[in-house]
């Protein structure tokens, strides 16, 4: 039997810093929730508006699998690996922070707001040499379907971490449907709504809600509009 | 005065441990320590009793694992953590939940 969480974006906590606005479903920073801790190794999903031209300064990271998503404007990264690029809507950025890297995490553009995801996922493995990447999100192959974003596979679809999970973004019409088979047997998916709505199991949701769903085998997804959603396909045990 | 948890952070990174310490200070109910090896994790145990011994990056799996045996020797209530993420993200979530509430949500 499929067990069940219901986390609607209302209820998440929110960091405003005046120039960063973070919706946090899971407890991160300041914001403490026992109740809302983790989805099995999913451990952060945050929902940042950064303002035109300001950023997050020099700060590390270890032992994380560290997701970014830009979904409106652009971010320029630079690490301690010697890494300087720039991410955009429509491409996805991973970090295996490993033994400890440091970075930095700006809007690029002084004139409007960079809006992204940051997602962490805990690696299956602690004190790797850290690795940075990103890559462009490909279209599906024929329009509502899935695109998977994120996998353990290097040669996979997308970017790869340190975990046996996998992303994929779904970008569907109004009225569509889609089948979704879950990739391992210890393996829960967390549904997040980008925006529109959606029905997961007859379970309805609306824009930045969430859903998780664990101890099945799959799962189906139907549009009530167009709609955007992230799927993260984790195992539920570290 | 209220009396201050006791955190001992091991981590090889200097840098990142001093930020994990200067976090874990700001709240003044902890008092974080910082050790770079495993021998000085062992010294500064043996001086004092310790609540929670956060592991951060750096140490061999096995080194982990002997280390952890060996704190619990000395302090067998102590709370170990894996640290993750290294940065303010998860830290103080991770000592809330070792020093009182474990039902961590799904």
């Amino acid at each position: 039997m499929a067990q069940t969480v219901l986390h609607p974006a209302d209820s998440r906590g929110l960091a405003d810093h005046g120039w960063l606005k973070s919706y946090h479903t899971f407890s991160f920073s300041s914001y403490f929730n026992p109740e809302r801790v983790q989805f099995g190794t999913l451990r952060v999903l945050n929902d940042d508006t950064v303002d035109g031209g300001m950023g997050f300064g020099e700060h590390p990271h270890d032992n994380m699998e560290i997701i970014s998503i830009p979904l409106e404007g652009a971010l320029q990264h630079k690490d301690s690996m010697g890494n300087i690029a720039t991410i955009e809507a429509g491409e996805i950025q991973v970090m295996s922070a490993g033994t400890g890297m440091y970075h930095t995490e700006y809007n690029k553009n002084k004139g409007e707001p960079v809006k992204f995801l940051q997602i962490w996922v805990f690696p299956n493995k602690r004190n790797v040499e850290p690795r940075y990447d990103q890559v462009k999100i490909e279209s599906p192959a024929s329009p509502n379907q899935l695109v998977q974003i994120l996998s353990p596979d290097p040669e996979d679809a997308g970017v790869w971490i340190y975990q046996d999970a996998w992303f994929n973004l779904g970008k569907l019409e109004q009225g569509q449907k889609v089948d979704y088979t879950v990739h391992r047997k210890n393996n829960g998916a967390y549904i997040f709504v980008i925006e529109g709505k959606i029905e997961v199991n007859g379970q309805l949701l609306d824009t930045r809600d969430g859903y998780g769903i664990w101890d099945t085998e799959g799962f189906t997804i139907t549009t009530g509009t167009d709609a955007r959603f992230l799927i993260m396909d984790v195992p539920m045990e570290l | 005065m209220e009396t201050q948890t006791e955190i001992l952070v091991v981590g090889t990174n200097d840098q990142i441990l001093q930020t994990v310490l200067r976090l874990l200070n700001t709240n003044s109910s902890w008092k974080a320590t910082g050790a770079l090896t495993p021998e000085e994790v062992l010294s500064k145990c043996r001086e004092t009793a310790y609540q929670v011994f956060l592991i951060g990056a750096g140490l061999t799996d096995t080194e982990e694992a002997e280390l952890t045996a060996a704190v619990k020797q000395i302090h067998p209530a102590i709370h170990v953590i894996p640290h993750y993420g290294g940065g303010s993200g998860l830290l103080f979530a991770e000592i809330y939940l070792a020093l009182g509430t474990t039902n961590q949500a799904r």
